[in-house]
């Protein structure tokens, strides 16, 4: 592959987020000026907001969670940063993550010296079903949607390929849950901040209050393999093994190289970008991996000049619990059919030797699409800088990565953050 | 073969009749479903109609529980849900399709590979009425 380098270095020097939940009477303008007033407490030295040129906005779609389009110009008013551009980018999931790569290369042009990025998606206004409709929109909508096809059913037929060809149980799913929930439980970010073990305990406690009989689960693996505890969506994937439907908003403040110091002590270097597109689900030639991830992270392991095992810390888009297995090969994190026994080991566990998703995941944190690719930078953010609190990775968290897909891999990108 | 135009609304019309059409390159021979316009392996050759055999087999499925209003509408829920999967086709390409005649109480049962033939799923009423692709799991 071709090694591109970016025109000049662009780096982080301030970043910040909403809480990630579902918050009826907040609308994405209220979550976004949250996620900018976190941004511009997070720099460490003085920042003009003036000194803003131009803003990218990731959002999959206002127009049909909200009935509200052409947000991106709105947020750039909640923020006091009109007349400034301000350009909306769809990706679907992968929007905020596509929305960075789109601020990393107007800075890297010379065109800017400081762009905002910021990413918003508001989804509980709408009943589930039209969650469910409106997130089927991002596949193909004539031959997938047609099929009776929902987001999870994709994934799940992933899953089912994925367990034929190396073994994976539906056991192996819940267990990559039961790890996020446990990291998600030291996020105060988090919309489902709770351990397995204390929703168990929780639903347990409620029976006996309410006087009926309570329920004998031996340990959390039984109680998600109960269906009224954990009931199925799309076999093989159950509720836990789904990333819920959030509000949230997330942002980061790029400066060109030259400026970092100026803004920050510690500022997290954008090394490596990488972005790839794919056919929908059923035109691809494998299932138990996306082609553009791959494709995604080998452009940007090139930029970087880094490879997997130099990473610390990697945030990947655990949507489904089998995404993120499917990720961790990707990645090159695990060798192909072997990242299913890496989770089911614990090594992608905060204790373990590749932790994954220390922020709790999408899973646990929360997935308002068109926000979680910043919000994963976000995390990466935190640990670079030993800012993470109780979740802090132990050891230099110098290297960071993060990995955002949109629809179920039609969009793949990849950054790769040195913390200097 | 008449050319109509390769669009899904031809596609769907083909469906009607119960003939599950795609495209063929003249040029490379390429062989596509859904049926496109443009070969996307040799940029260049002009198109023509195909009939496919219509014989596959299950690359990946799922039972589906939760299900989108367009199956809601056809009476699959919670309580009676439905196998959607991919199907590969003996010519090549790849399709998704509501899978028929699997038991959707044992889906531990249903193996990847399975062979299946077309089947054709009529749903809606009047001006609505759309005929669906689906394939049957042979018995």
């Amino acid at each position: 592959m071709t090694q591109r380098k970016l025109g000049r270095g662009v780096a982080i020097v301030g970043a910040g987020m909403s809480k990630f939940g579902a918050f009826p009477g907040l609308t994405s303008r209220d979550l976004f000026v949250e996620a900018f007033k976190e941004l511009r407490a997070s720099i460490d030295k003085e920042l003009d907001a003036n000194e803003i040129e131009a803003l990218y906005i990731g959002n999959y779609t206002s127009d049909l969670f909200e009935g509200q389009g052409h947000i991106a110009p709105l947020m750039a008013d909640w923020v006091g940063l009109t007349p400034r551009p301000a350009t909306r980018v769809e990706d679907a999931c992968a929007s905020g993550g596509v929305a960075l790569r789109q601020g990393v290369l107007a800075i890297a042009s010379g065109l800017y010296d400081m762009v905002l990025v910021g990413a918003v998606e508001k989804m509980t206004d709408l009943p589930t079903e039209r969650v469910t409709d409106t997130l089927g929109t991002a596949a193909d909508v004539l031959y997938e949607a047609a099929a009776g096809f929902t987001f999870p059913g994709l994934y799940a037929a992933m899953a089912t390929a994925y367990m034929a060809q190396y073994g994976a149980t539906p056991d192996t799913f819940l267990k990559v849950g039961m790890k996020n929930h446990e990291h998600g439980s030291l996020n105060e970010k988090a919309q489902f901040g709770q351990r397995i073990s204390d929703l168990m305990e929780g639903r347990k406690k409620s029976a006996a209050k309410k006087g009926q009989p309570v329920p004998t689960w031996a340990d959390e693996l039984e109680f998600l393999r109960d269906p009224r505890a954990n009931p199925t969506i799309a076999w093989p994937l159950r509720l836990y093994d789904c990333s819920p439907i959030s509000d949230g908003a997330a942002a980061v403040l790029l400066v060109s190289e030259e400026l970092a110091r100026r803004f920050s002590d510690r500022p997290l270097y954008v090394i490596g970008s990488g972005q790839a597109s794919d056919a929908a689900t059923y035109g691809r030639p494998t299932l138990t991996s996306l082609p553009a991830a791959k494709r995604a992270a080998e452009q940007a392991y090139a930029m970087a000049g880094v490879t997997p095992a130099d990473i610390k810390a990697v945030e990947v888009h655990d949507c489904f619990t089998i995404a993120e297995i499917i990720a961790s090969e990707d990645l090159g994190f695990f060798a192909p059919g072997t990242g299913w026994r890496a989770a089911e080991e614990g090594v992608t566990s905060r204790e373990g030797a590749r932790p994954i998703n220390s922020s709790g995941g999408l899973k646990s944190k929360g997935h308002p699409v068109g926000a979680s690719g910043i919000g994963q930078v976000v995390e990466i953010w935190k640990q670079a800088r030993g800012e993470a609190g109780a979740r802090q990775l132990p050891g230099d968290i110098n290297l960071g990565m993060t990995h955002n897909v949109g629809g179920t891999g039609q969009t793949c990108v990849v950054h790769i953050f040195e913390r200097r | 073969m008449s050319e109509k135009a390769f669009t899904p609304a031809e596609f769907y019309q083909f469906l009607g009749e119960h003939k599950l059409m795609g495209t063929r390159c003249r040029q490379c021979g390429a062989t596509f479903l859904p049926p496109r316009p443009l070969c996307s392996h040799c940029h260049t050759g002009e198109m023509e109609w195909v009939e496919l055999s219509g014989k596959g087999k299950l690359t990946g499925f799922s039972i589906i529980s939760i299900a989108p209003t367009l199956m809601l509408a056809a009476g699959y829920d919670r309580k009676n849900p439905y196998c959607a999967g991919f199907v590969q086709l003996e010519e090549g390409p790849s399709i998704s399709a509501q899978i028929l005649g699997v038991d959707v109480c044992r889906p531990e049962a249903i193996a990847i590979g399975t062979p299946v033939t077309v089947a054709y799923v009529e749903r809606g009423e009047g001006e609505a009425k759309k005929t669906y692709l689906a394939f049957q799991v042979e018995a």
